[in-house]
């Protein structure tokens, strides 16, 4: 008895060099880590404790996060399938043209500005750079355009000599139709092509993302391939309405269509975004639970191991 | 060694039997561009090839040898499918060069939009649209599509604001002194003479 209490007067006078927290009476009551021979126990229950606390908070902030990105994703998950029907007329006229010959690729890869969110940004540069490698070859020539943060961090690294344009802060506000078509305008303008990539994650479900490549051809493009019966030797059966000339009229619509297909996209994508991050930081919060009841354990254990040494102390003695 | 010769015919089995496709396996996306998939496989054999807008799409019939007895029309906006694959009887829409009334079996045509009506009629029943702008494809297969930037039913634009926003753009149009100032004008003023045109004639 007199020992503990000599120890407890020890402890006493050297609590402000072992710890910088006054040791409460009821804490030392409680957990008696004032209690245990020589501290050495202290500090492990002492560090299992600030460790389950910063992982509690790391779940709080997951749990948070998963919240936000449901919400958001519902409500943008209704957009994206209002848009699904834009660039299918589009399609149904001029086809689908992935493996056409040209010399000039630009290649629009779409990503987002925030990480947390799986794979879906390094699955979309690495599309981006295959499409890249596939239409490489003498005389020909590729360029990159890309929208969002995370991709052009990863393609800053070793193509930034090819990457012409780059737009970020997509989501700052809530996407529609005007700020997409300006955006499309930008590019348009900034960038001379024979065919447009457009790189996205379409959104199936929270758990599935498909990569998609969509092409769009330049108009003259389009005027060569429909006039040697190529793969848009269809087009050539289409009366042509309105406008003075036929390449007229084609760049009106190659334009409308990029807006339109980068419209879709840029919804796919950033619903594909809300869904890869409301997963991960599912599994993530799942993950910290299942951190947090091993420490528990451990932490139980050592402080019920401290007890019975403190216990068995105080009756030798 | 026996053991060995056992599990080597076993893999050998089981490969031969994984590499025959199940008779109920789906083919993948069959209307994909093949010529593309097999030059993705090339040269990025790691990475599956991206999907294509083609395999999300339900197919078209193709042209019928007789003119179906009704039209089926896509009507699409940025935020919505108005009328999605609805079978009507006839739909008017504005082209640049004037009104077109489309009926089943029409010549495939590719028009060019302007600010202006456009018309469902379905049996007696009529239903009216102001379209800002876009475009329309009429397929040989009967099949029309009408893509807007922006679609109201008529019922729903007040006249009196359509007034007063054609009373405002005919002002700036008088006093625009730079080019493109003229033509925003311009386009408000053809905007709000078409609602005009189209509330009261």
């Amino acid at each position: 008895m007199a020992m503990a209490a000599l120890r407890r007067e020890g402890r006493r006078f050297a609590s402000p060099l072992i710890s910088p927290r006054p040791v409460t009476a009821v804490r030392s009551s409680l957990i008696s880590e004032d209690e245990t021979p020589f501290g050495v126990r202290s500090i492990s229950t002492q560090v299992v404790r600030n460790r389950m606390k910063s992982v509690k908070n790391i779940q709080k902030i997951t749990k948070a996060m998963k919240m936000v990105a449901a919400s958001k994703l519902r409500a943008i998950q209704v957009k994206t399938e209002n848009s699904r029907g834009l660039w299918q007329p589009f399609t149904a006229l001029l086809g689908d043209t992935p493996s056409v010959d040209i010399k000039k690729n630009v290649i629009v890869t779409i990503s987002s500005d925030k990480g947390l969110c799986g794979g879906i940004n390094s699955t979309s540069v690495k599309i981006s750079k295959a499409i890249y490698k596939l239409n490489s070859g003498p005389d020909k020539e590729n360029k990159y355009v890309v929208l969002g943060e995370k991709a052009k961090a990863q393609l800053i690294r070793d193509s930034k000599k090819d990457i012409e344009v780059s737009i970020t802060e997509l989501q700052k506000h809530p996407l529609n139709y005007t700020q997409v078509s300006v955006i499309a305008d930008d590019i348009l303008k900034n960038v001379e092509f024979d065919a447009l990539r457009i790189v996205f994650n379409k959104f199936q479900s929270v758990v599935s993302f498909l990569p998609t490549m969509a092409t769009i051809l330049s108009p003259e493009v389009v005027e060569r391939e429909s006039e040697s019966g190529g793969k848009l030797g269809d087009l050539d059966l289409y009366e042509i309405e309105g406008g003075d000339t036929k390449g007229e009229i084609l760049q009106n619509l190659t334009e409308f269509q990029f807006s339109c297909v980068l419209f879709n996209a840029i919804l796919e994508n950033a619903c594909s975004e809300q869904g890869a991050r409301m997963s991960a930081m599912d599994s993530s919060s799942r993950n910290a639970g299942e951190m947090l009841d091993r420490l528990t354990l451990t932490y139980n254990r050592s402080l019920s191991l401290s007890l019975s040494l403190t216990h068995t102390h105080t009756h030798t003695h | 060694m026996l053991r060995r010769a056992v599990t080597t015919t076993n893999g050998l089995l089981a490969r031969h039997i994984r590499a025959r496709p199940f008779s109920t396996d789906l083919s993948s996306a069959p209307d994909a561009d093949a010529g593309f998939v097999e030059a993705w496989k090339k040269v990025v054999p790691i990475i599956e090839p991206p999907k294509t807008p083609l395999s999300f799409m339900q197919t078209r019939p193709s042209t019928p040898p007789s003119i179906p007895s009704k039209l089926t029309v896509n009507f699409v906006l940025p935020y919505a499918s108005e009328l999605s694959a609805k079978e009507v009887d006839m739909v008017i829409i504005p082209a640049t060069t004037g009104n077109m009334g489309v009926l089943p079996g029409h010549v495939a045509t590719i028009a060019e939009l302007k600010p202006g009506v456009m018309s469902v009629h379905e049996g007696n029943e009529v239903t009216k649209y102001f379209i800002s702008s876009g475009f329309a494809y009429i397929h040989a297969n009967s099949y029309a599509d009408v893509i807007a930037v922006e679609a109201v039913p008529l019922d729903q634009i007040d006249a009196s604001l359509v007034q007063q926003g054609l009373a405002e753009f005919t002002q700036k149009l008088s006093s625009a002194s730079t080019d493109l100032e003229k033509a925003e004008a311009q386009i408000g003023v053809d905007v709000h003479s078409a609602l005009n045109f189209a509330l009261t004639g």
